[in-house]
């Protein structure tokens, strides 16, 4: 059953993907048969991943509806469980914090960044304490310093001066 | 003859003192690395790639060939300490392996693992070396025609072989076929798929969309569930099997590692597909088959050594024809790429130190293993250790970095966090993966073979059935899609994929 609702949404995500990869290819020439053009290929890709996607989609949809439980509340019931806040929390703060290293790093330098990635990242956990983060990003920035830094020359600018 | 010269130029080129050190240190941090619950080779291997950076290309391989091992060996210890399997070819490890801890025999458990993989490894090294040259003579006979073809047949097997929906992979192979597209086309030279963004004009980075996908996805993943793990570390026991437990296994070692060298070869194969392949034939041999899930030593002895010499075979496409047949192997191409070796027939012939050295550090890898694993297993008990809630941000840290060296991009981050939440998505929709980066690594070279194959052959699209290797190679794939429509064969893949 479970499978079935995802897979719904897994059709659909394939299909708009094709789709969408069609309509981008649709801009570049399709060539001939001997000199094929830079849009063939990926046309053929994209019309593959629709139909793919339609088959995942429709075969589901097939056996939901024999069991007579395809609906649109069952669906939407499935879509908020999947991505509701709570859940979706870890995630929203891993990515917060990996945007923050992206962000501080050329114009900050290593050293704040690290820091920031992990206090951000680190609170993802539901047990996180500051007095875990605190001494383990510290020790991330050191350790990074010296290994990634010192130890592999890597062109990483340290501090913000 | 031939075989024993080729393989004493590759000791030659192995036994320096700077190339051993390299390749124990690419066990030892592949194993560092592998040991950490949720971590499975892939990620080991695309975080553990900068170190490389600085070295020679010979060097570099065997380190990263040293931790390719090094990483499939700590997953097992994870499974049969944790009962986690840190990729899916130990899965099977836990059956067997964690409840044999249970009983206290963790010690000759790890013991067995480490010793049926050495055999293995050995086997299968040697297997390679006797294989490459008239394989790759061989391969030096394909033309595009025959390379699209072979191509598009490892993209068959690899759906069919991979474990999951069938419909389901072959989508996620066409996606990562599309997300190779991206970039430049090598042909017009005009941009596609790039969104107007001068980052993405060389393609997507592969180390970002690996990272992404199997690194910071399995955080997420595993940040949402909120269970407890037992770790097994008081009496570990001995770590040298009993005498009975060597008699037990030294079958099922022998018959998963003639398994594994044969499924390995296949593409999309490797580890996965010859450790689930070897529980279920050891569980049909054995005289009591309800012993199994219960610590048989056998579901332990047989799985581990088809998995050790699976991912050793799978070198073989890789090696001889450039073809990547699974999700490491294509990290290690992009690896190569990196360290300015083109993977392919011509290296064998125009590279042979490099070539052989390779082979040759294989085994010295798995020798590394045994000598490294038994002494240090207390210390990797103690990793074990540490919660999951200090051991993600470290990862991350790699990870970003990781990402971050390839091309001093912070863009390259910033990609794999979006793959990151792809990854994420796919797990939720419950998608492998794995195949979309055997499509993406497949992508280009498809293409570019598919066109240069039809301007050779002014158009005529015949020429994919005219020439005999193609031929064959089509037919097989045909045979194989019919073999997968009919209900019998799809019920016994499925039945393959959930024993135990």
């Amino acid at each position: 059953m479970r499978h079935l609702i995802t897979d719904i949404f897994a059709g659909h995500l394939f299909c708009a993907a094709g789709l969408a990869t069609m309509t981008a290819a649709l801009r570049h020439p399709v060539g001939s048969a001997m000199r094929m053009g830079a849009g063939i290929f990926p046309l053929i890709l994209g019309g593959l991943l629709a139909f793919f996607g339609l088959i995942v989609f429709s075969r589901s949809a097939f056996r939901l509806c024999r069991r007579g439980s395809f609906s649109f509340a069952v669906l939407a019931k499935a879509f908020t469980r999947a991505f509701s806040l709570r859940t979706f929390f870890p995630a929203v703060l891993v990515g917060a914090g990996m945007l923050a290293f992206v962000g501080l790093l050329s114009a900050f330098g290593f050293v704040c960044a690290v820091l920031v990635l992990v206090i951000v990242s680190g609170f993802a956990h539901h047990e996180a304490r500051w007095r875990e983060i605190l001494p383990l990003s510290l020790g991330m920035a050191f350790f990074g310093v010296g290994v990634f830094v010192w130890g592999l020359n890597l062109p990483l600018r340290v501090l913000p001066i | 003859m031939e075989l024993l010269s080729n393989l004493s130029l590759g000791f030659d080129a192995v036994l320096t003192f700077q190339n051993l050190w390299y390749c124990f240190l690419g066990a030892l941090l592949g194993t560092l690395i592998g040991v950490l619950p949720g971590l499975g080779p892939v990620a080991t291997i695309a975080m553990l790639l900068p170190v490389t950076y600085g070295l020679p290309p010979l060097s570099a391989l065997i380190m990263l060939a040293g931790i390719y091992y090094g990483a499939q060996y700590g997953g097992s210890t994870t499974a049969i300490l944790v009962n986690l399997p840190g990729e899916s070819s130990s899965v099977v490890t836990c059956l067997d392996g964690y409840a044999m801890a249970r009983q206290g025999r963790a010690g000759a458990a790890l013991g067995i693992a480490a010793l049926g993989s050495f055999f293995a490894g050995t086997a299968a090294t040697l297997l390679i070396a006797a294989a490459a040259s008239p394989l790759a003579e061989f391969a030096l006979r394909f033309g595009p025609a025959e390379y699209f073809s072979l191509m598009f047949l490892g993209l068959i097997t690899a759906v069919a072989l991979a474990h999951g929906d069938f419909f389901k992979a072959i989508a996620m192979v066409a996606l990562g076929l599309t997300l190779g597209l991206v970039g430049i086309d090598v042909n017009s030279g005009v941009e596609r798929f790039t969104f107007g963004l001068p980052e993405l004009s060389d393609g997507v980075s592969f180390v970002a969309l690996s990272m992404g996908l199997f690194g910071v996805a399995e955080i997420l993943a595993n940040l949402e569930l909120r269970e407890k793990r037992e770790v097994f570390t008081q009496n570990i026991g001995s770590l040298l099997p009993s005498r009975q437990d060597l008699r037990a296994a030294f079958k099922p070692v022998l018959r998963g590692t003639l398994l594994g060298s044969a499924l390995g070869i296949l593409p999309g194969g490797g580890a996965v597909l010859s450790s689930f392949t070897s529980y279920t034939l050891e569980k049909r041999l054995a005289k009591d088959p309800s012993r199994f899930g219960k610590g048989a030593i056998e579901g332990l002895a047989g799985p581990e050594s088809a998995n050790n010499a699976g991912a050793q075979t799978s070198f073989i496409p890789l090696l001889v024809m450039g073809l990547p047949s699974n999700a490491v192997m294509a990290l290690m191409v992009g690896a190569m790429m990196i360290h300015g070796v083109v993977p392919g027939p011509q290296v064998m012939t125009e590279r042979p130190e490099l070539f052989w050295g390779l082979i040759a550090s294989m085994w010295l890898g798995n020798f590394f293993l045994v000598l490294l694993n038994l002494p240090l297993i207390g210390i990797w008990v103690r990793l074990l250790k540490v919660p999951y809630r200090l051991l993600y941000p470290v990862v991350l840290v790699f990870c970003c970095v990781g990402v971050y060296s390839v091309s001093n991009s912070v863009f390259d981050v910033g990609l794999a966090l979006f793959f990151g939440f792809v990854g994420y998505l796919f797990l939720k929709l419950g998608c492998e993966p794995a195949p979309l980066l055997l499509g993406f690594v497949l992508g280009p070279m498809m293409e570019e073979n598919l066109r240069r194959a039809m301007l050779l052959a002014r158009g005529d699209a015949s020429v994919f059935f005219t020439r005999p290797i193609s031929c064959t190679l089509l037919v097989l794939c045909i045979a194989l899609i019919l073999l997968l429509a009919w209900p019998q064969a799809r019920k016994a893949r499925e039945t393959a994929f959930q024993e135990g």
